[in-house]
């Protein structure tokens, strides 16, 4: 009983933290008002850029870094169609979703002669050392690092947006572009870097699927984790804490498909995986409704305009 | 002065056209698959005509090309139906596997003579494409939903849905990761069994081209059909009361609210509608192609985001889906050759496509750009 409550606990937290990751950068760039549907695209282009960097240095913690550079610059991408050519911001996050499987299938296909799998390489430390507490239902608490990392990541940008005054002013951009420029914030400028910060996070996010749950990047590694990410934005109304907690429900149903899965109840695994999904709809139906977007969500700002 | 004045309104008409937009779009995109192809060590013209001979140099290859047009060009209608009434249908992909379900579970389940079985597998391709667009369409208008959100859970839930339907003891063919196949009175194979009778190979043999294009393929009526819904849709849209309403929700919901249409009707009709042209694509797939059935599916065959670009590429024109469709087509059909040929992962075609999207997303720009020239000449003249 214990171990069957520590595992689901454990597998709870580990598959969690890339959601966790990807719905924070989905709520900075949404917060300054800029839809980023590209969450999964920019995942993947993660996943794949750190199994990369790890497997061409051997360095995990390079392969995590890198990640997050490279999902960084694949965003400059929507940042460039959403801000500054003002397009259409669900056509442009498409764009994205198509251009990182492609981009990290292409470049898997070169380096690993034609498989677009990798071989296994060095992952993330677990947070107590390699072989911590082996043999007793605790060794499932011995997580894999990027769980602290993502919530250190949750609380840092709840700071930032509630105690900071330049999280005021991204939470003005997403409210009221037209009265934030006149208080002479850069709108613009400010959604660019946003967006810029989620595709980081996006990457990061990625590359806790490839560098620590797996140890492999696979052509379905990242498989809509980006859009359950959203999904638990939506859930989580927008906030940091509000998406974590999203996050953890997403995670758990998804450790229940692995603790239930091999069990004594007899739900196939393929209904179980529509769980989380489900939930989704049903949620927004019961509690959630309308009008909890930040109000300029998706609209691009044109100066002067009211 | 006079004379700068008539150069500029040339170039602004042409920036202006929609088309000129789309082709520039296209044309980077070749462009970027080009770069990204030479800096990973692969001469881009060989790729480029490995892709053109794998579409054109056999009767074969052009009928491949055509079977794997037809679904993206219903899809591609599906989506920008939806657009030209402002929803944007990015579940055409939940909807076609919902088709392709729905077809696999009557088509296995009645055996009647082909001119029932095969309404019946694509009415139910159809019905349950429809129920999910529907469903979409229902939760915008009763609850506010976006349509995106939806679009995206549903789909993943159509995919999950698929494989459950395929490991279940009704359907799963025992020893495979598929379904049995539907039965063969639902087959919608163009002359599918007397092409490959003795008398048919034989009549087939005096004329190679026809048999090379039929015989080795499964043609079927998919794209016949997609033509006349492409058509349909855009009588629908500009020669009927009906179209004139949604068109009018698509402009402005409040306008269209105000002169007294019904919105949120609108909405629902118009989610069920483009979700049943996405079904009818994935019934279709079913009855036309083989093996006939559904297998497991690890992740998303993208009919339905194929679709998406075609009706971008299309400026949601359900007409122009068709050459956009048969575009695609082309790429992902012939994009295969690319790697035999020169050895460049296939993959560069998704790079291609994406390319396009995303020029395709800030082409609008260029328009914008005329309308810009034109208020600074009306400036200068002023």
């Amino acid at each position: 009983m214990l171990n069957n409550l520590l595992l689901l606990i454990g597998i709870t937290l580990m598959y969690s933290t890339p959601l966790v990751f990807g719905a924070l950068g989905g709520t900075i760039s949404e917060r300054s008002g800029v839809v980023n549907i590209g969450i999964e695209g920019m995942m993947t282009i993660g996943a794949f850029s750190g199994v990369a960097v790890s497997f061409l240095t051997g360095s995990a913690w390079l392969g995590f870094l890198f990640a997050g550079i490279a999902g960084g610059l694949f965003s400059v991408l929507h940042a460039l169609a959403a801000v500054t050519f003002k397009a259409d911001q669900n056509v442009s996050g498409i764009a994205l979703n198509l251009l990182g499987p492609g981009i990290a299938l292409f470049g898997a296909r070169l380096l690993w002669d034609g498989s677009t799998q990798s071989p296994t390489v060095q992952t993330l430390p677990k947070i107590f050392g390699e072989n911590a507490f082996a043999g007793t239902p605790w060794a499932n608490l011995n997580v894999d690092i990027t769980v602290v990392l993502g919530l250190v990541a949750t609380i840092a940008m709840w700071f930032f947006l509630y105690k900071t005054k330049w999280g005021l002013r991204v939470r003005a951009i997403g409210e009221h572009p037209a009265a934030a420029d006149t208080l002479g914030i850069n709108v613009n400028r400010t959604r660019f870097l946003c967006v810029i910060v989620s595709g980081i996070l996006a990457g990061f996010g990625g590359a806790s699927i490839t560098l620590a749950i797996i140890s492999q990047f696979t052509q379905t590694s990242v498989a809509g984790q980006g859009f359950i990410a959203l999904a638990a934005l939506i859930f989580g109304k927008w906030t940091p804490h509000g998406s974590y907690g999203a996050c953890l429900m997403f995670g758990m149903a998804q450790a229940l498909v692995v603790v239930l899965g091999g069990g004594a109840i007899a739900v196939p695994s393929q209904i179980l995986a529509i769980l989380p999904y489900a939930l989704t709809l049903i949620v927004l139906v019961l509690f959630v409704g309308k009008a909890v977007a930040p109000a300029a969500d998706g609209t691009p700002y044109e100066k002067g305009s009211r | 002065m006079e004379k700068t004045a008539g150069k500029m309104s040339v170039t602004q008409r042409i920036l202006r056209k929609p088309i000129t937009a789309t082709l520039i779009a296209i044309i980077l995109g070749f462009i970027v698959a080009a770069i990204v192809l030479a800096a990973a060590g692969y001469n881009p013209i060989d790729a480029f005509s490995a892709l053109f001979e794998g579409v054109f140099s056999k009767p074969k290859y052009i009928s491949n090309t055509i079977i794997k047009a037809a679904p993206i060009i219903l899809t591609g209608v599906s989506v920008a139906f939806a657009f030209k009434t402002g929803l944007f249908n990015i579940g055409a992909e939940g909807q076609y596997i919902a088709g392709t379900i729905c077809a696999v579970i009557v088509g296995t389940t009645f055996n009647f003579p082909a001119p029932i079985q095969i309404p019946l597998v694509i009415a139910a391709g159809v019905i349950g494409g429809a129920l999910i667009g529907g469903l979409t369409g229902l939760l915008k208008a009763k609850f506010g939903i976006h349509e995106v959100i939806t679009s995206i859970m549903l789909n993943w839930t159509m995919l999950y849905l698929n494989n459950f339907v395929v490991y279940s003891d009704a359907f799963h063919r025992p020893n495979s990761t598929a379904t049995f196949p539907i039965n063969e009175s639902g087959f919608t194979t163009i002359l599918g069994n007397w092409k490959l009778s003795d008398q048919g190979l034989d009549t087939l043999s005096h004329v190679p081209w026809l048999s090379d294009f039929l015989v080795k393929t499964d043609v079927n009526i998919a794209f016949l059909v997609a033509i006349l819904v492409a058509i349909g849709i855009w009588f629908l849209l500009y020669r009927s009361k009906l179209g004139f309403e949604l068109r009018a929700v698509g402009f402005s919901r409040d306008t269209a609210e105000f002169a007294g249409i019904n919105v949120n009707r609108n909405t629902i009709m118009t989610m069920a509608i483009a979700g049943a042209i996405s079904g009818l694509a994935g019934a279709l797939t079913i009855s036309g192609i083989a093996p006939h059935a559904i297998s497991t599916l690890a992740a998303f065959e993208n009919y339905g985001f194929n679709g998406f670009s075609v009706a971008l590429i299309a400026s949601s024109s359900p007409l122009g889906c068709i050459f956009a469709g048969l575009l695609f087509g082309g790429l992902i059909y012939g994009g295969q050759s690319v790697q035999l040929a020169v050895g460049a992962p296939s993959d560069i075609i998704n790079i291609m496509i994406g390319t396009i999207v995303f020029f395709v997303a800030i082409a609008r720009v260029i328009a914008l750009l005329a309308d810009k020239l034109e208020k600074r000449s009306e400036k200068n003249h002023a």
